[in-house]
């Protein structure tokens, strides 16, 4: 391909054409400075990409190495469809409440003044809590609400036996609290950015032009944040989908979610011929998280139009 | 904020010109009661928690069968995974920054992939093809570390350099005569001390808290010790779950202040821990992995 002639330029002007010249030379130069990335790109291809492609095979692979379908098969069925059913379920719902509570408090947090305490702590704060997950989370939750839990000891006291009914904390809805508890600060964490994105000039040309307070939020503020906000709600998706530290560490293995369910494949007793169901239901993980960040990707395009 | 008078309003209030549009009804009630009634919800879980164990359970956690062991292992486990990381990230991000800055969109993408796959498939993965004797040891454990806290550090070693002049700065240092190590050494780095120091704190964080990838692979790391202690006592686990916490918590509060002191100092950007909030506007941030 030849150069492109172009309009001579002064001197010390780098043109666009220098791609082609040098040919050669320039593609060896090029492969030169990719070696810089060598180590990098070996570990993850070590560490991650391989085991991750030994995932993928060993999914359509039978205990003798042979092709087979039998265990997406059983993946898609039974109780492991009951469990991504569980685990979508769990966590849809510990994205979309904390997404809206967590969206109120970072309201709250973005109005206060700059430079104040307040906001220095509440957003280390809501690092600390957003860190929480897992173990140290679990046993918070069991001191809690746990059946000699503190606060239901207190609940009692006021007259509610929350074990009475068909709560406890090893069950679904038990999980599910527990997840708000770190879902929220991460939430909070998240769209604090994209709060300060709304810049104060908008609100104040909105209200030059009469708008009160609804109307700014249902023309300007809401459709700018909205990208923003359910980018978000995805990441949330995403955090809960793959959580496996604190349902364990609460229920012990006994909820169907697909993450524990992964787990007893490892460790626990795994029926003949359902060797690689493990990697099946590891595959499907891979691809719901894959498919909620390619539309988180996208959602956070969209918002950095307006909020950068 | 502050609101500016238009003529219309001018236009529509009497004919006296009223000194300020009437300012939005913006009581900072609402805003208070929410961020209380959050702090409770939160400190809630945290008073159950003190009470459940009991303050007598602290010291004794110390004392507790398996205790040391557990927390040395887990210690070591930070360490090796955070000379790792620091060492493989630092260099690599510099360069793409200096040489590559076309391949910093797909360095961004690589950091996302750990948090597309997560701990629970990505141990299946590894205890599937690692070598024999790598799998026996916890050493695996450490390296796999490394590739869950690439996206943290990535993040913060990103925000560090991109609060930098970054192509200035070397290219002063090479007109003056450094060469490459001494300007690594002592221009780039020194620059950087915050955003190392913040992927440090989180990889060490990341490592001491991490269940999955250690109880799946059977080794007794301190939070898998903590669940697996919880047969014996319940006090005990909890009383060390908070500890772990506590501690948890004062190097954020580290970070958080050393990053805030020093961004007022050079007037870069704050970088917090999973976003960076510059002076006017915000950027992408990330989560954690569970």
């Amino acid at each position: 391909m030849a150069d492109q002639t172009t309009v001579t330029a002064p001197p010390g002007i780098r043109t666009g054409s220098g791609r082609r010249r040098g040919g050669l030379a320039s593609l060896a130069r090029s492969a030169a400075r990719l070696l810089g990335v060598v180590p990098f790109t070996a570990y993850v291809l070590a560490g991650l990409l391989i085991p991750t492609v030994a995932i993928v095979v060993g999914a359509f692979q039978d205990s003798a190495g042979k092709f087979t379908m039998s265990n997406v098969d059983t993946a898609t069925h039974g109780i492991y469809l009951q469990g991504f059913r569980q685990s979508v379920e769990l966590s849809l719902l510990s994205a979309i409440i904390p997404g809206i509570l967590g969206l109120l408090i970072a309201y709250a947090i973005h109005t206060t003044t700059r430079a104040t305490v307040l906001r220095r702590i509440a957003i280390t704060a809501s690092a600390v809590f957003a860190n929480f997950g897992g173990v140290p989370l679990a046993f918070l939750f069991i001191a809690s609400l746990g059946t000699t839990g503190i606060v239901t000891g207190w609940l009692k006291a006021l007259g509610f036996d929350i074990y009475a009914g068909s709560f406890s904390l090893f069950t679904f809805t038990g999980v599910a609290l527990a997840y708000m508890y770190f879902q929220i600060p991460l939430m909070v964490l998240v769209i604090l950015p994209a709060l300060e994105g709304l810049r104060p000039a908008w609100r104040e040309a909105a209200e030059n032009m009469g708008a009160r307070t609804w109307h700014y939020w249902r023309y300007v503020g809401g459709p700018v944040l909205a990208p923003a906000f359910l980018g978000c709600l995805l990441l949330l998706f995403g955090s809960a989908f793959a959580a496996y530290a604190t349902a364990n560490a609460m229920t012990a293995g006994a909820l169907a979610l697909t993450p524990i369910q992964i787990g007893t494949f490892l460790n626990g007793n795994v029926l003949a011929g359902q060797e690689n169901v493990g990697k099946a239901l590891g595959l499907g993980m891979v691809v719901i998280i894959a498919v909620v960040m390619i539309i988180y990707t996208m959602l956070q395009r969209r918002a950095a139009r307006w909020l950068q | 904020m502050a609101t500016v008078t238009g003529t219309e309003q001018a236009g529509r209030s009497a004919a006296a010109p009223k000194p300020a549009l009437k300012p939005r009804a913006k009581p900072p009630v609402w805003r208070w009661v929410i961020l209380v009634v959050a702090g409770i919800y939160f400190l809630i879980p945290l008073y159950a928690a003190l009470r459940f164990a009991g303050i007598k359970a602290f010291p004794s956690v110390l004392h507790q069968a398996g205790f040391t062991d557990a927390l040395t292992l887990s210690i070591r486990l930070a360490a090796i995974t955070t000379v790792l990381t620091v060492v493989l990230m630092v260099p690599t991000v510099v360069y793409v920054h200096l040489r590559l800055p076309r391949l910093r969109r797909l360095l961004e993408a690589i950091t996302i992939l750990p948090i597309v796959i997560p701990p629970v498939v990505l141990i299946v993965g590894v205890l599937a093809v690692a070598p024999g004797n790598l799998k026996s040891s916890d050493t695996l454990l450490a390296l796999e570390y490394v590739i869950l806290a690439m996206p943290f550090a990535y993040r913060s070693i990103d925000a560090g350099l991109r609060a930098l002049d970054l192509k200035t700065l070397v290219e002063a240092s090479n007109s003056l005569g450094a060469g490459w190590p001494s300007t690594l050494w002592r221009v780039i780095l020194p620059n950087l001390r915050t955003a190392m120091l913040s992927a440090v704190v989180l990889t060490i964080a990341l490592v001491l808290g991490e269940y999955t990838m250690a109880s799946l692979d059977l080794y007794q790391t301190f939070p898998v010790w903590i669940v697996n202690f919880e047969q014996s006592s319940g006090p005990v686990s909890v009383a060390s779950s908070l500890l772990a916490l506590f501690v948890t918590w004062l190097f954020l509060m580290v970070i958080a202040t050393l990053g805030g002191r020093r961004a007022r100092r050079t007037g870069g950007s704050e970088a917090t821990l999973f976003s960076q909030v510059r002076r006017d506007t915000g950027s992408g941030s990330q989560p954690p992995a569970s």
